[in-house]
């Protein structure tokens, strides 16, 4: 594999007596988009602060093009990169000002300036407030002026630290897809960290999950998604049905695993008497009136149990279901949870593929 | 009311009619007073950026102790100033007790804590990630520190404002280690003090006059500064 654009060895940062990052390698390769998910406080902003050279690890080394950092190459270094935050961060004056601001700490004439941030300004739609005052803007375009500021430096790396958060979801929307649109065109190293996976899911190639400053799985946005290492990862990820239960025999690569109310089939290669868990994304869940044991299909799973909850939204029905092997999540479209008709209470069978279980 | 009066006419003859004396004591008090803030701004504004800025053991401490010096007594400073400076006190050898040198120290010792503590606040009011945002988009250390400046400058000169108003009005300290020398240590307030306590109350009321025409100039002055280009709050009704 071709070298790293940026790498990090055996990094540790500690916050007193907490350590709040701890991550023994991570590869960063040129032209590619890594999202990096984690809920609050896992450590995701100190990352992407190490890797942009904005702090200093207490051990462990940064790499960049192959060549260690230190104090004496770091500004070298940060030149290629540009670091987007949450908050727009902006001085005070105008719009042109600020976007222009990283270009003119590299010293360029105003000329030069004014020629290589013009398209910039079109493409993030902002041009029309070059003379703004920022502390006039909204939200949104002053993220956009923040992304401006970063991207006109042709950076080889950007390293965006939850750039959408702050901002409403119909701004947010509009950004995520220019952004998207821009990152596939000019194919600049983007690492990103969000706590939304819909974010990570949108942007990110490579997705990396990071959990109390240790990062647990970093793989393709599929494998996360579908095959994730451990139950810590699956439940970031969105794995919401996770139930726990004991092999029973496995043969040609077929594994009996047993679970309270039931047995299950599945794919995997696991000793006899291993306790596993099987971990299934709600969207592969369908609910049903319960109609006795033979209504299975053959070829599904189904679990019997009492909806606990329904959280409606926008276009799904959440159904959480108490059943006697735990908690199971399911999803269900308006027109189907319409049909079924379902109240809290209602006796039910959740059903689930072979294929859409994935057994840690 | 005719004490006033009077007071206030013979003032004006003063001011406007050239009197040599007053203008040389206003002078000498712009003179003193404007040194001690170059000074205090010297030492004070780097202090309270590193306050800010930086952790290091023993800060909270020096944070502590630059808040109690924002309210120095300047009658305390001027008694400490005076023992050290005394001839026979330690810096005695130095020979600058009743020099306009001895005021500047004890103006520098009032008004750095001052600038110091302002300077601190100033640059706390910012975003604690801007200095990093900075560093992101290409800045040196040195060119990430003179934009926090130019982001803070607005606080800064409060900073300036009150460093300079502490000492040009002050008169405990000034009275002290100055000794308030006809024509070598007499400045504004000590002057007032001694025609109010001689009687002259005409003197003293021009005196004072001048010193709040002074204030009033510069803190005009900087506050037009400050507002320029200030977000403008909106009209409640």
């Amino acid at each position: 594999m071709a070298e790293a654009l940026l790498a990090l060895r055996n990094i540790r940062v500690q916050h007193g007596a907490t350590t709040a990052l701890e991550v023994s390698s991570f590869d960063v390769h040129a032209g590619e988009v890594v999202a990096v998910i984690g809920p609050n406080g896992a450590g995701k902003s100190t990352l992407l602060r190490v890797m942009g050279l904005l702090q200093q690890p207490g051990s462990g080394s940064v790499y960049f093009r192959g060549e260690q950092a230190t104090p004496k190459n770091s500004l070298e270094m940060r030149r290629c990169m540009a670091s987007v935050f949450q908050e727009p961060l902006l001085l005070n004056g105008t719009v042109y000002a600020n976007a222009a601001l990283g270009l003119k700490l590299r010293g360029l004439p105003g000329d030069q300036i004014h020629k290589k941030l013009w398209p910039w300004l079109e493409r993030l739609g902002i041009a029309h407030l070059t003379s703004r005052q920022v502390r006039t803007l909204s939200g949104g375009e002053a993220q956009r002026t923040s992304l401006a500021r970063g991207l006109v430096l042709d950076p080889d790396l950007i390293l965006l630290d939850e750039p959408f958060s702050a901002l409403d979801a119909p701004t947010r929307e509009a950004l995520l897809l220019d952004l998207q649109e821009i990152l596939a065109e000019t194919r600049i190293t983007t690492v990103m960290v969000t706590h939304d996976l819909q974010e990570a899911a949108a942007l990110g190639k490579r997705i990396g999950v990071l959990s109390q400053g240790k990062l647990l799985q970093l793989a393709s946005q599929r494998e996360i998604f579908t095959r994730p290492v451990s139950e810590g990862v699956a439940a970031i990820v969105g794995m919401e049905t996770r139930i726990p239960g004991v092999v029973e025999q496995t043969a040609h690569g077929m594994t009996t695993v047993r679970f309270n109310g039931g047995t299950a089939r599945v794919r995997a290669d696991f000793p006899p008497g291993a306790k596993v868990t099987l971990c299934i994304r709600p969207e592969d869940i369908d609910v049903n009136h319960y109609l006795g044991e033979r209504n299975c299909p053959k070829e599904k799973i189904c679990i019997r149990g009492n909806v606990l909850r329904i959280f409606p939204s926008i276009a799904h029905y959440r159904i959480a279901i108490q059943a006697e092997c735990g908690f199971v999540s399911a999803l269900a479209s308006k027109s189907s949870f319409t049909e079924l008709s379902l109240r809290e209470g209602d006796d039910v069978s959740a059903s689930f593929s072979l294929a859409a279980v994935h057994v840690i | 009311m005719e004490l006033i009066w009077q007071g206030i006419v013979k003032a004006v003859e003063l001011v406007f009619g050239g009197d040599s004396e007053v203008w040389a004591i206003t002078w000498l008090s712009l003179k003193i007073s404007a040194s001690a803030t170059l000074i205090s701004l010297l030492l004070g504004i780097p202090l309270g950026i590193l306050l800010a800025l930086s952790r290091f053991p023993g800060r909270a401490i020096a944070v502590a102790l630059v808040n109690t010096g924002m309210g120095l007594p300047p009658v305390v400073v001027g008694l400490f100033i005076s023992i050290l400076l005394w001839r026979s006190g330690p810096l005695g050898f130095l020979e600058l007790i009743y020099t306009p040198s001895a005021m500047i120290i004890a103006q520098v010792v009032i008004a750095f804590p001052i600038v110091a503590g302002l300077t601190m606040a100033s640059f706390q009011s910012l975003d604690p990630n801007l200095a990093l945002q900075l560093l992101g988009i290409g800045a040196s250390k040195l060119q990430a520190l003179w934009l926090l400046c130019k982001e803070a400058r607005l606080p800064l000169l409060a900073a300036v404002m009150a460093g300079f108003g502490g000492v040009i009005s002050e008169v405990g300290a000034s009275m002290m280690v100055g000794g308030n020398i006809r024509a070598q240590t007499r400045v504004l307030t000590t002057a007032t003090v001694l025609e109010t306590s001689k009687g002259n109350f005409d003197i003293a009321i021009a005196l004072g006059l001048i010193l709040l025409a002074l204030c009033f100039a510069l803190n005009f002055l900087l506050t037009h500064i400050q507002q320029r280009g200030q977000m403008k709050w909106p009209r409640l009704s």
